[in-house]
């Protein structure tokens, strides 16, 4: 138990500023290593650390796996509904030029819709690839 | 000496094709099997990523005009490859438990044991 | 929207799928995938159509030009081996809920429909694409959610089965990323049409003679050639009779056309056949595939897994139409590419039904079958005539075409090999034929026929089965510009 309270002491403050480590990463993905799939891992090892400091129960209160797999359906549908809406908008599939009203406002606009939808799906499905393990009855 | 120490970086990939495979192959166990696969696929990560490597180059990150950059190209290349990497050894890991629950083993021939007595 | 269509192919399953996941209900997904499969096969035709007319189409994505930007690059090899897919992609659906509503739990149904359509989205982006990076990324796709697909079917050994694909099926995936990495090390580009321009003068370097072997080993584990064909009979014997029936008659065609546009379009045939001697290869080790696969299917009493050494045995064929390298080989071989995904298909969905009224696909369950479930024994019988190569069915087509070519080169005794085969075939169809009809039953069950919704793709596809064998102007048309345009090396 005297384990236990440490590692939950030290959680309590680490977590929210892995998240928002997360954020970081996902938003500055131009300026630095990052984007998409590192934000969406480092968002899901936040989740799983709580899992696996406070308890299965509580980290599925947090975050019910039936949202988590609308969550991973909604990423994939924004990333391809960003290729759509540039179908849409005149361009060929992913062209984000045409997106906004010049070309390098176009191009920011469409890798960051894209690569939001990269860290939806992904964090959602590292949390939800934990949970179905861990869920597991010990055999 | 340039055959070892100049192609360090492949003579490295090769070391860890080979190690990854072999576990593959010739280990019973199938967590094992599925990190031996881990580290074969690391290994092309690698070969890739020493590809792009250019003499004096820095991330590919635009940062002053006359800046050599690393082709960024194999960047982006192993990023895919490494989720899928990722997905794939999702996949087998959850098999692996499906195979635990089904036959109380994770032993390759202990497994072929129960299907021959079933 | 026309301009589109070649990125719609796949965007359309790619976008149902997570649609399904979000939906959850069983009966609504399977309609959205079923709209969204039949939409392809439209589009698909129509691609067909236009590049019948006007050689080729390219579609840069994003806007980026080739071959800085990725590219679909549509021919007419692809589009006969899109419809195709598309084909079977389409008609095995409908006969989808019948099916797993008995093998699948039906909480998981919808999951079903979704790594369904995400495995159909990965093939066609295989089919489609013309960058070599972006093949490998569509590759996986279908091959992850093949090995979830396969993982469902009720016995316990499918577990094992689809992870014995999945270790096979990644070291033939990362053998052919190595593959394409030293090809991008040699030239400095990954589109196809790019390659096969700057790949010339590199040709002789040891880095393109590796990467030759590393594509060509990773391809053959994927499409099954003898001797890396182990992880096929357990795959397809395991897995639930839909997928079996999906994956038979797409993931192994698709694979062959990944080799055809490797070893064609890019290396050149001279340099994987004059220079690396891939005919030496390839004809033995079809031959052996042929022979040792068809015999070993003589022996099997699950009828599945029979049918899956059969399907080794005509990649075989097909295989040894590409090693002949002559504008009949090809045709032979792209032909039957067409040909057996249309009577495998058909064979595994008739089983399908088998397993769902019997609960087996075990031979000697199966006596007497002919008088309980007439109109499915016949549409075995149909299919396995034509897997023997009997006239008016697509089989005699192939292997029509396949002597024409060995005896163009002279080979005499390969026409004769190939005839063989055909008698092996004929030993095993018989050996079911004669447990389905001239077997008295085991007890007097009445007549219980599989459902009309599993009988009419199962019908569809034989009719196909028949009609393109007695009038292969279509299919083998297609199949001759295919090989013309491959040997000439042009894209």
């Amino acid at each position: 138990m005297k384990e236990r309270i440490v590692l939950r002491v030290f959680a309590k403050p680490l977590i929210p500023l892995i998240l928002l480590f997360a954020l970081y990463v996902q938003f500055h993905g131009d300026y630095g290593p990052g984007g998409g799939f590192q934000a969406g891992v480092i968002f899901g090892a936040a989740l799983i650390f709580y899992a696996l400091v406070f308890g299965l129960e509580k980290a599925q209160k947090v975050a019910p796996p039936t949202f988590l797999q609308s969550l991973t359906a909604l990423g994939l549908l924004l990333y391809a509904g960003t290729g759509i809406a540039s179908l849409v908008l005149g361009g060929n599939f992913l062209d984000y030029s045409v997106l906004a009203d010049d070309a390098v406002h176009g191009q920011h606009l469409g890798i960051l819709l894209i690569e939001l939808g990269v860290g939806t799906t992904v964090a959602s499905v590292i949390v939800l690839i934990f949970f179905s393990f861990a869920g597991q009855k010990q055999t | 000496m340039n055959l070892i120490a100049g192609l360090f970086n492949y003579w490295v990939v090769i070391f860890l094709m080979m190690a990854g495979f072999y576990n593959v192959i010739a280990r019973g166990n199938l967590i094992k099997k599925l990190i031996g696969l881990n580290i074969f696929q690391t290994s092309v990560f690698l070969l890739y990523i020493s590809m792009g490597k250019k003499e004096g180059g820095t991330a590919p990150i635009v940062a002053g005009a006359d800046a050599v950059y690393s082709n960024p190209l194999p960047h982006v290349l192993i990023l895919t490859a490494i989720v899928v990497g990722v997905a794939t050894t999702a996949v087998g890991l959850a098999l692996v438990m499906r195979i635990k629950e089904a036959y109380g083993s994770i032993e390759e021939d202990e497994i072929h044991q129960r299907d021959g007595e079933a | 929207m026309e301009a589109h269509l070649p990125v719609l192919l796949i965007v359309v399953p790619l976008l149902a799928a997570p649609l399904c996941v979000l939906l959850r209900h069983r009966t609504l997904t399977w309609i959205l995938a079923l709209l969204a499969a039949w939409t392809v096969l439209g589009m698909s035709v129509v691609v067909l159509l236009r590049v019948l007319d006007t050689g080729f189409i390219s579609y840069a994505l994003g806007g980026w030009a080739a071959p800085w930007g990725i590219e679909l690059r549509i021919d007419v090899v692809n589009a006969y081996v899109l419809v195709l897919v598309a084909l079977i992609g389409a008609t095995v659906l409908l006969y989808a809920p019948a099916s797993i509503a008995a093998e699948i739990p039906r909480e998981q149904h919808y999951l079903f429909y979704t790594a369904y359509l995400l495995s159909f989205t990965g093939l066609l982006g295989i089919t489609a694409t013309g960058d070599a990076f972006n093949l490998f990324v569509f590759l996986e796709i279908s091959s992850i959610s093949s090995y979830a697909l396969i993982s469902l079917g009720r016995d316990r050994r499918a577990l094992m089965a689809s992870y014995q694909y999945l270790i096979m099926g990644t070291i033939g995936a990362t053998f052919i990323l190595i593959g394409v990495g030293l090809l991008y090390m040699m030239t400095g580009t990954l589109n196809m049409a790019d390659l096969a321009v700057r790949l010339g003068p590199v040709l002789h370097t040891r880095t393109a003679l590796v990467a030759f072997a590393f594509l060509g080993v990773g391809m053959s584990l994927k499409l099954a050639l003898f001797p890396l064909h182990a992880w096929l009979p357990n795959a397809y014997c395991y897995a639930p009779s839909v997928v079996t029936a999906f994956l038979a008659a797409t993931a192994t065609k698709v694979s062959i056309y990944v080799f055809l546009r490797f070893v064609f379009t890019i290396f050149g045939a001279d340099f994987a056949f004059a220079q690396m001697h891939l005919q030496t290869i390839i004809v033995p080790l079809s031959l052996i595939a042929i022979f040792i696969t068809s015999s070993v299917a003589i022996f099997q009493t699950n009828i599945k897994r029979m049918l899956a050494y059969s399907s080794l045995a005509q990649i075989g064929y097909i295989m040894l139409g590409i090693g002949l390298v002559s504008e009949t080989g090809l045709t032979a071989a792209i032909v039957h590419l067409f040909n057996h995904a249309l009577m495998k298909g058909a064979l595994f969905l008739a089983l399908g039904g088998v397993a769902l009224r019997l609960g087996s696909v075990e031979l000697e369950d199966m006596r007497g079958l002919g008088k309980r479930m007439p109109a499915t024994s016949f549409a075995f019988v149909l299919g396995g005539l034509s897997l023997i190569g009997v006239p008016l069915t697509v089989g005699f087509i192939s292997k029509w075409y396949l002597v024409l070519a060995a005896l163009e080169q002279g080979w005499w005794p390969l026409a004769a090999l190939v005839l063989l085969g055909s008698l092996l075939a004929f030993i095993y169809i018989w050996r079911v034929v004669e447990v389905l009809y001239f077997q008295p039953p085991p007890t007097d069950a009445p007549r219980n026929e599989a459902p009309l919704s599993m009988q009419i793709p199962m019908w569809l596809l034989l009719a196909a089965v028949v009609y393109f064998g007695a009038s292969a102007s279509l299919t083998a048309g297609i199949a001759r510009k295919a090989a013309i345009l491959l040997l000439g090396g042009a894209l």
